[in-house]
């Protein structure tokens, strides 16, 4: 046992912000990828062909019932086995978006489904096409309707993202990893970066809320 | 699809499963404990109580699970703490899970119509003979369903104890890949035993809810 020292974080402060602002890179566009994937995944479901649908209801049902990090090294390993050689990065943000794309997806079809049927057929009696009216009617109001669910899922994926430092990708676990192999301080270093990622977090939570009540007000 | 690999290495998956399943269950039981107290504190009179309540919570739903093992197995031993993995793993999910769990069981007490208390006590029991003949036993029924998600959530979850070195499906399916390049059929594996776990309590909380649902 040995005494603790917060003062040996402070040589690393650069190399921290810097895997700091590549967790919320990461947060981002995999917040970016899940939400576009997650209406294309809902849709899909619901209106295409049985095809195109059923593998996506399966792939679905796959990806909520195993873990995220299981996910990851299927996408992380198994892209190279069929011979496309990406980035650890590229890897991550694929799969922490199709991870959450996919958690999306059954919020979004729940949100689609519950929109008012004399939306559909309004929009369809005024010349509106199917696409268009999904487009322009019925997707919006179903966003706006679930925004909390997905703004909960986008905190979840904040929180996740830790999870590709497995697979090397330098974000903020990862560099407080490198910092420990210099000075053997894994408390001081882990404790750091959970205040960070708790700082993340409020900032995250403190925006959707503003997000939150201007949709209310429009409304 | 390399089968006559995939049936070779499949034992030492379900020894893996069965890990898995030790882990889950030593956690979910660690877990239904601390959320019982932080939702008991959470909801008692006392200032300091609710305060400490609050900052269990928002601390272990505002970091990543992964960090909070992180400090307390490879952190652990600065501060005195030294746990096997399996400890550590079983320690830090429990920890970790009782955070969400205590929400979902102060969400279903609160979920309890007010008038049942006001009539109770209108009828003169007291507040700990409401608490325990009136509100527990209806609020035990509208928690069966958010603690199922809870458990299921935390199957998923203990997938993290593979980093450090629990040799359960996730560390195993690691190793597997890493030492026969073949990452579909590994992965097929895994996941149909963590899905078989799943669905096996996602169906007892089926079975749990709709026995118990109040109509």
């Amino acid at each position: 046992m040995q005494g603790l020292d917060f003062s040996v974080v402070t040589p690393y402060t650069d190399i921290l912000l810097m895997g700091m602002w590549w967790t919320v890179v990461l947060t981002v566009t995999g917040a970016v990828i899940s939400f576009f994937f997650g209406i294309f995944f809902a849709v899909a479901v619901l209106y295409a062909p049985k095809m195109i649908a059923y593998p996506i209801r399966f792939f679905m049902w796959l990806f909520m019932g195993t873990p995220l990090l299981l996910q990851l090294f299927l996408i992380y390993f198994g892209l190279s086995q069929i011979g496309i050689n990406v980035p650890a990065l590229v890897a991550g943000i694929v799969g922490l978006g199709l991870h959450f794309a996919v958690y999306n997806a059954d919020v979004m079809r729940a949100g689609i489904v519950s929109v008012d049927a004399g939306q559909t057929e309004g929009a369809r009696s005024i010349g509106f096409g199917r696409f268009q009216t999904l487009r322009y009617v019925v997707i919006p109001q179903a966003v706006r309707n679930t925004l909390p669910a997905i703004g909960n899922n986008l905190i979840v994926l904040l929180k996740e993202s830790s999870l590709v430092s497995i697979i090397g990708i330098a974000e903020l676990v990862h560099s407080a990893q490198l910092a420990i192999s210099e000075t053997f301080r894994p408390f001081e270093f882990y404790i750091t970066v959970a205040a960070l990622y708790y700082i993340l977090n409020l900032v995250l939570e403190s925006g959707l809320r503003q997000v939150e009540k201007q949709v209310e007000v429009s409304r | 699809m390399d089968f006559p690999m995939m049936l070779r290495v499949f034992p030492f998956f379900v020894e893996a499963a069965w890990v898995t399943v030790q882990i889950s269950v030593l956690s979910l039981l660690l877990g239904l404990a601390v959320a019982a107290v932080i939702a008991s504190a959470k909801m008692s009179g006392s200032l300091v109580l609710r305060t400490f309540g609050s900052l269990y919570v928002s601390v272990f739903r505002g970091t990543p699970c992964l960090i909070q093992l992180f400090v307390l197995y490879f952190g652990g031993p600065q501060i005195g703490i030294n746990l096997e993995p399996f400890a550590a793993g079983v320690i830090g999910l429990g920890l970790n899970i009782g955070a969400y769990m205590a929400e979902s069981i102060r969400g279903a007490v609160l979920g309890v119509d007010r008038g049942q208390v006001e009539a109770a006590r209108t009828i003169g029991f007291g507040r700990l003979q409401t608490l325990r003949l009136v509100v527990l036993p209806q609020a035990a029924r509208l928690m069966i369903r958010p603690l199922g998600v809870n458990a299921v959530g935390l199957i998923k979850g203990s997938a993290l104890v593979s980093t450090i070195s629990v040799v359960e499906l996730t560390y195993t399916a690691q190793r597997f890949i890493g030492s026969t390049y073949k990452p579909f059929e590994i992965f097929g594996i895994a996941a149909l035993l963590y899905m078989l776990i799943v669905y096996v309590v996602a169906r007892a909380v089926d079975v749990l809810d709709r026995r118990y649902a109040i109509n």
